[in-house]
């Protein structure tokens, strides 16, 4: 493969995975700090930087732990635990390291890290990375495409629910009933996406 | 003295009054991708109820030697335990059908559901009344995704667990391809919490200050 067409390849994979194949919104990954923290775009800023972060770094140190840990020792099985354990791992430590040098970052997202580690997008993106056979320069895209993503749903998300504390919404569709209409209305929108992308 | 919730409530609550999915809307991540196939959601559904009832068992059954600062990471691990358990089992017995649910077993390790129900209830109870409390809440959640991917495939495909039904699958029924497509799955959740939550309401009102 050439160098272009190689880098072709991985902008394939990054943008399908921010638009075609959304990991919110097509694969309904993380929707639990999605219903959750969407109220107010800066909070959700916040938390969709943090994940694309994470997300970038973990899927990548979860390849370098299946290929060198797992793969050679036939214990692929493990793999759920590793992940959870180095996901785990790598927020804190990350935390400890902003809080050390970045007060005013830690501030800021400090209290988004936590919610990381039980956001199932972040470890469904690694096992998608296991299962598509992704080699790291393209789970690392993958990985960042996923987080871009996840944040533009959310942030979208928060810029609409913002506007809705004005609507009269019926009693029984308040709060969550709601945010699920508005995010399969968003799901219909990114399906216009299909059909931009072939391959990835 | 607190006393012993009763089996019959826990059961009552897990199913309805207390509902995972329709209560506090967790846990949907790892499952509601699977619900465009009823079949896809059964399997998923004995998979969330197998870990749930046995993870809350183990739970309580060591809750008395689990330290507390770091009980977290072992009802992490119980729960991985199960899921690696009923992951390796799907692959060995069944392959297509672990091919079909791609990551989303291994992603029942996050689903909140379990951590919480560990959290909430497993960790001050004995193990029989986990078993039954966490066998009845994964139950809930089942029937919830199950009743989610019935309204999915039979407007989508016009069908149900394959088997085409009599009105849907004739030329009179447009099929509503849009149903098996993600959007699909939005939509009709919103539309059965709504349902739900309306009903609810409707009860407490009758009751003023009957339940809790």
């Amino acid at each position: 493969m050439t160098l272009s067409s190689h880098m072709i390849h991985l902008m394939v994979i990054l943008f399908a995975s921010i638009f075609t194949d959304n990991i919110l919104l097509a694969r309904f990954l993380g929707m639990c700090s999605f219903l959750a923290v969407s109220r107010q775009v800066k909070t959700a800023v916040g938390l969709g930087l943090a994940v694309v972060f994470v997300m970038t770094c973990t899927v990548a140190l979860d390849w370098l732990a299946y290929r060198y840990i797992l793969q050679p020792y036939q214990i692929e099985y493990f793999r759920f635990i590793l992940f959870i354990v180095i996901i785990a791992a790598f927020v804190q430590f990350i935390e400890m390291v902003i809080e050390r040098y970045s007060p005013v970052l830690y501030q800021n997202l400090g209290i988004f890290l936590p919610l990381i580690t039980v956001n199932c997008a972040i470890l469904g993106a690694s096992l998608f990375m296991v299962i598509r056979e992704y080699t790291l320069l393209e789970g690392i895209f993958f990985g960042l495409g996923s987080g871009i993503g996840w944040m533009l749903a959310i942030v979208a998300m928060a810029g609409i629910r913002e506007k809705l504390t004005h609507a009269r919404i019926p009693k029984g569709l308040q709060g969550p009933g709601i945010t699920l209409i508005i995010a399969g209305l968003m799901a219909l929108a990114f399906i216009g996406f299909t059909g931009v992308l072939s391959g990835g | 003295m607190r006393s012993q919730p009763k089996m019959q409530n826990i059961v009552l609550d897990g199913l309805w009054g207390n509902n995972p999915i329709f209560r506090q809307i967790l846990g949907i991540c790892s499952a509601l991708a699977v619900t465009n196939l009823v079949l896809n959601t059964m399997v998923m559904g004995i998979a969330v109820i197998f870990t749930t009832a046995l993870s809350s068992l183990t739970v309580s059954a060591l809750r008395r030697w689990t330290p507390r600062v770091i009980r977290m990471m072992i009802e992490t691990l119980i729960i991985a335990f199960y899921v690696i358990l009923f992951d390796q089992a799907l692959k060995a017995y069944w392959p297509d059908m672990s091919r079909n649910l791609g990551p989303y077993v291994g992603l029942i390790i996050t689903n909140c559901i379990i951590m919480g129900r560990a959290e909430a209830f497993a960790n001050a109870n004995p193990p029989g009344l986990s078993f039954i409390d966490g066998f009845f809440s994964g139950a809930g959640y089942a029937c919830v995704l199950l009743v989610v991917s019935i309204v999915r495939e039979l407007l989508g495909m016009g069908s149900i667990l394959g088997i085409p039904m009599p009105f849907f699958s004739s030329a009179l029924w447009d099929r509503w391809i849009i149903m098996v497509m993600p959007p699909g799955a939005f939509f009709t959740l919103a539309v059965i919490c709504w349902i739900f939550r309306s009903v609810q309401a409707a009860k407490e009102t009758q009751v003023p200050g009957g339940k809790k």
